[in-house]
C-alpha cells in the first residue's frame, strides 16, 4: 500500500516536471537573478560589482521613480472603472435579443486587436489639430486640448484607452459568470415579486463577486504594469521626454526600461523591478484579505 | 527574444564552422591574408543603405576571394540595444556602423579597436576625423557625413512675396521671414522649433552664438554660458512669437509632417533628407535648400558615421582590410551614387548631381565652418538631461536661463562620474 503511493506521487510528479522545470528556468531563475541584480552595478558592456543597497537608496531619492509610481497608481485605480462598465454591458448583453452575437463582437474586438495598432489610432484620434475628437468637439464650438501632450489631460486619455481594451476582455468573464448563475433563483425571486433592478442587485452581483474579485485581481496586475500603451503614445528615451506631458504619462515600467536599455543603468533597472514585484504582491495579498468581506461563494 | 535566440545559434554555428575552417586551412602556417576563406558580418541600420552596402560587399569580395561579407541589418530603433547585448555577451559583429554619440562609450570599453596602421585622414573632413579619435588614437574610417541646412517652401515664399534666401543671410534675415510667413489665418508657421533632435537646432544656433555645449576636454558643459543661452533663447523666442507651433502642437504633429504639409514654410534638416524630399508628393519640386543663417558666426553641426573593426573580431585582420576599403575612394564613389553624402573629400559630385532642382552644393561648402557633433563618454546620460531640463522651457514653465543653468549642474555632475 504504502509503496503503491510512492510511486504514485512519483508519477505525479514526473507528469509536472515539464511545466514545472520550464517555470523554474524561464521565470523563477530570472526573478533571482534580477533580485540578485539590483544589489549591483553594471558596466555599459556587462561585468558587475556588488553595491549593497545603493539602488534602494537611490531609488528612495529618485523624484522620477515617485512621479512613475503616482502615474501608475493613478492609472490602475482609474483603470478599474472598466469593471462596472463590464457588469452593466455584460448584463445588458445576457439575454435573447437580436444580433446580440454582432456586439458580443464589437466588444470584444479591441481585446483582440494589436496593442499597438489600438495605440496608433488612439494617437490619431487624440492629434490636437488634425484628430477627429477635436474635429467633433469644434463643431459644437469647443477648442479641445492636445489630449496626450497636454500635462492635465494625458493621463487620462491614457485612461480612457486602457478601459476601452480591457472592457470587452472583462465583460465575456462576467458573461460567463452570469450564465453560471442557476436561473432557479430568478424564477424564485420573480414568484416573490422582485423586479428586475432588485434581482440584478440582490442576485446578480452577490452571486458575480468572484467573478469580479477575479477580474479586479487580474487588472490592478497589469495595469500596474503598464508598458506597451505608453510606448505607443509617447515613446521611449529621448523621444518621449521631449513631450511636455511625459511626467504625467510615465509608469514604473516605462522608467525600468529606459534605465535598464536606453541609459545602461541594469542594477538600478532592477532595482526598479523588483520594488514592483514587492508592490504587486502586497497589493494582491491585500486584495485577498479584504475579498472575505464582499465576495460571496454560492 | 525569439528572433535574437535563433541569431545566437546561427553567429555560434557561424562560428563552428569557421573554426573547422581555420583548424583545416592551418596546416599551411600563419598565411593570415591568404587562403583562409572567413565570412565577416557587417551591422548597419539603414534599410535604404543596405543595398548599396550589399554592392561595397561584393566590390571588396571580388579582390579579396577569401573573405565574404554577410551585412546584416538591424533597424535603427533597435540597433543600439542589439549591438550593446552582442558585445556584453562577446558576439559583436566583426565590422559594425558607429555614430557620434556612441562612440567614446565604445571605444573606451574596447568593444571596438583602435587602427593598427596609420591611414591618412586629411582626405575626410577634420571634424569627423576627430570625433572617432579617442586618447589621440583613431578608430575606424569615416563613412558618410552630414550637415544642416534650411529647407524651404519656395511656393509659401511666393505667396506671401518674401525673397528666398541668399547665402549670406544673418539671424536677423531668417527672423523677419518666419514673422513675414507666418498666417495664422492659413495655419502657416515661418519655422518650427523641435526639441527631438538637437543636432538640427539647438547644437546649431549654440555654435552660431558663439556659445559650446561641452568643453573641448569634455570635462565641463557649457549650458551655463550666456552665449550658448543666446543659442537656445533663438528657438524659445520663435515659439513666444508664434512664429513655431508650440511644443504641444509639435508632438502631436512633427515639423517634417508639418513642412510636407505646407504647414512650416522653413524646415531646419539634414541632407539626409533628401530622399525623403524628394520622393515625398507634396515638397517634390516645391523646395530648395539655403545655408543655415549666420549669427555671431556661421556654423552648422557636422555629423558622419564611421565603420568600426569589432574589438573581439576573430578576424580583425581581415575585417580592418574591409573598413580600408570602404573608407576608399572607389567605394566612397560608389556610396555618392545612392546618398547619403561620403565622407572622402572630392568624391561628392555624383551626389551633388542626382538632383540638380536642388542646390545640394550648400551642404557640401558648409563643412568649411563645420563643427563637430558634441559628444563624452557618456552622452547618452547628458542627453537625457537636456531634454528633462529644457522642456521646460520649451513649454514656457520655466525661463530659457533658469533650464540652462539647472541643465549645467547636472550635466557637469554627469561628467564628473564619466
Amino acid at each position: 500500500m504504502q509503496r503503491h503511493r510512492v510511486t504514485e506521487a512519483l508519477w505525479g510528479y514526473a507528469f509536472i516536471a515539464p511545466t514545472a522545470l520550464g517555470l523554474a528556468v524561464f521565470y523563477l531563475w530570472p526573478v533571482l537573478q534580477t533580485a540578485y541584480y539590483s544589489f549591483t552595478e553594471w558596466g555599459a558592456f556587462g561585468g558587475h560589482t556588488w553595491t549593497g543597497t545603493d539602488n534602494y537608496v537611490r531609488l528612495i531619492h529618485d523624484p522620477e521613480v515617485g512621479r512613475a509610481l503616482v502615474n501608475t497608481f493613478a492609472y490602475t485605480f482609474l483603470g478599474l472603472l472598466s469593471i462596472p462598465l463590464a457588469i452593466v454591458f455584460a448584463a445588458l448583453l445576457n439575454r435573447k435579443m437580436r444580433g446580440v452575437g454582432i456586439y458580443r463582437t464589437f466588444f470584444f474586438l479591441p481585446v483582440v486587436t494589436m496593442p499597438v495598432a489600438v495605440a496608433m489610432v488612439w494617437r490619431w484620434l487624440y492629434n490636437g489639430d488634425y484628430g477627429l475628437i477635436n474635429y467633433v468637439l469644434s463643431l459644437v464650438g469647443i477648442d479641445g486640448p492636445n489630449w496626450i501632450a497636454d500635462p492635465d489631460t494625458a493621463l487620462y486619455a491614457l485612461v480612457v484607452i486602457g478601459v476601452w481594451t480591457s472592457v470587452g476582455y472583462n465583460l465575456i468573464i462576467f458573461l460567463a459568470g452570469m450564465q453560471a448563475i442557476p436561473a432557479d433563483y430568478y424564477e424564485a425571486a420573480e414568484l416573490d415579486g422582485a423586479g428586475p433592478l432588485r434581482q440584478f442587485l440582490r442576485i446578480t452581483l452577490p452571486l458575480l463577486s468572484p467573478t469580479a474579485f477575479f477580474v479586479s485581481v487580474v487588472s490592478v496586475i497589469g495595469s500596474l504594469q503598464l508598458f506597451d500603451l505608453v510606448f505607443i503614445i509617447a515613446g521611449s528615451g529621448n523621444a518621449a521626454r521631449a513631450n511636455p506631458a511625459y511626467p504625467r504619462l510615465e509608469t514604473v515600467v516605462q522608467l525600468f526600461y529606459d534605465r535598464a536599455f536606453v541609459t545602461n543603468d541594469r542594477g538600478y533597472g532592477a532595482a526598479i523591478v523588483i520594488m514592483l514585484l514587492l508592490i504587486i504582491t502586497v497589493l494582491t495579498a491585500l486584495q485577498f484579505r479584504l475579498q472575505r468581506k464582499w465576495v460571496h461563494y454560492a | 527574444m525569439r528572433m535574437r535566440g535563433t541569431t545566437r545559434i546561427g553567429t555560434a554555428l557561424l562560428g563552428v564552422v569557421a573554426l573547422a575552417l581555420t583548424a583545416a586551412c592551418s596546416g599551411g602556417g600563419d598565411d593570415e591574408s591568404g587562403n583562409e576563406k572567413v565570412t565577416l558580418s557587417y551591422a548597419v541600420w539603414d534599410q535604404n543603405q543596405k543595398p548599396a552596402m550589399e554592392s561595397l560587399a561584393a566590390e571588396f569580395t571580388k579582390t579579396h576571394p577569401n573573405i565574404a561579407i554577410d551585412v546584416q541589418l538591424t533597424p535603427w530603433e533597435g540597433y543600439w540595444t542589439k549591438l550593446k547585448a552582442a558585445a556584453t555577451g562577446g558576439a559583436a559583429p566583426d565590422v559594425f556602423w558607429m555614430n557620434g554619440p556612441n562612440f567614446q562609450l565604445y571605444a573606451s570599453n574596447g568593444v571596438i579597436s583602435p587602427n593598427p596602421e596609420q591611414v591618412d585622414t586629411s582626405v575626410y573632413p577634420k571634424a569627423l576625423a576627430d570625433l572617432y579619435t579617442f586618447e589621440g588614437k583613431s578608430y575606424g574610417l569615416p563613412k558618410d557625413m552630414d550637415t544642416v541646412g534650411v529647407w524651404y517652401n519656395k511656393t509659401l515664399f511666393d505667396a506671401a512675396k518674401v525673397a528666398y534666401p541668399k547665402d549670406d543671410w544673418t539671424w536677423a534675415d531668417f527672423q523677419a521671414a518666419a514673422a513675414k510667413l507666418t498666417d495664422p489665418a492659413k495655419g502657416v508657421f515661418g519655422t518650427a522649433a523641435p526639441l527631438s533632435s538637437f543636432q538640427e537646432y539647438q547644437y546649431d544656433t549654440i555654435a552660431q552664438a558663439g556659445g559650446y555645449v561641452i568643453s573641448p576636454d569634455g570635462k565641463t558643459s557649457g549650458y551655463a554660458d550666456p552665449k550658448t543661452i543666446a543659442g537656445l533663447k533663438f528657438w524659445t523666442d520663435l515659439i513666444a512669437g508664434k512664429q513655431s507651433p508650440d511644443l504641444k502642437t509639435m508632438t502631436d504633429t512633427t515639423p517634417i509632417q508639418l513642412f510636407e504639409a505646407g504647414k512650416v514654410a522653413m524646415y531646419w534638416g539634414g541632407s539626409w533628407n533628401v530622399s525623403e524630399f524628394s520622393g515625398n508628393d507634396y515638397t517634390k519640386g516645391k523646395i530648395d535648400v539655403a545655408p543655415l543663417p549666420r549669427g555671431e558666426k556661421q556654423a552648422t553641426i557636422i555629423h558622419g558615421v564611421s565603420n568600426q573593426v569589432g574589438g573581439k573580431s576573430e578576424h580583425s585582420k581581415q575585417a580592418w582590410e574591409f573598413v580600408k576599403f570602404l573608407g576608399s575612394q572607389p567605394a566612397a564613389e560608389i556610396l555618392g551614387k545612392t546618398g547619403p553624402i561620403p565622407a572622402y573629400n572630392g568624391t561628392q559630385t555624383a551626389w551633388v548631381a542626382a538632383h540638380p532642382e536642388l542646390k545640394l552644393q550648400t551642404f557640401l561648402d558648409e563643412v568649411a565652418y563645420a563643427v563637430p557633433y558634441p559628444v563624452s563618454k557618456n552622452t547618452a546620460a547628458w542627453n537625457e538631461a537636456e531634454l528633462t531640463h529644457l522642456t521646460k522651457a520649451w513649454s514656457g514653465e520655466q525661463p530659457v536661463d533658469a533650464a540652462a543653468t539647472a541643465l549645467a549642474a547636472d550635466m557637469n555632475a554627469l561628467l564628473a562620474k564619466e
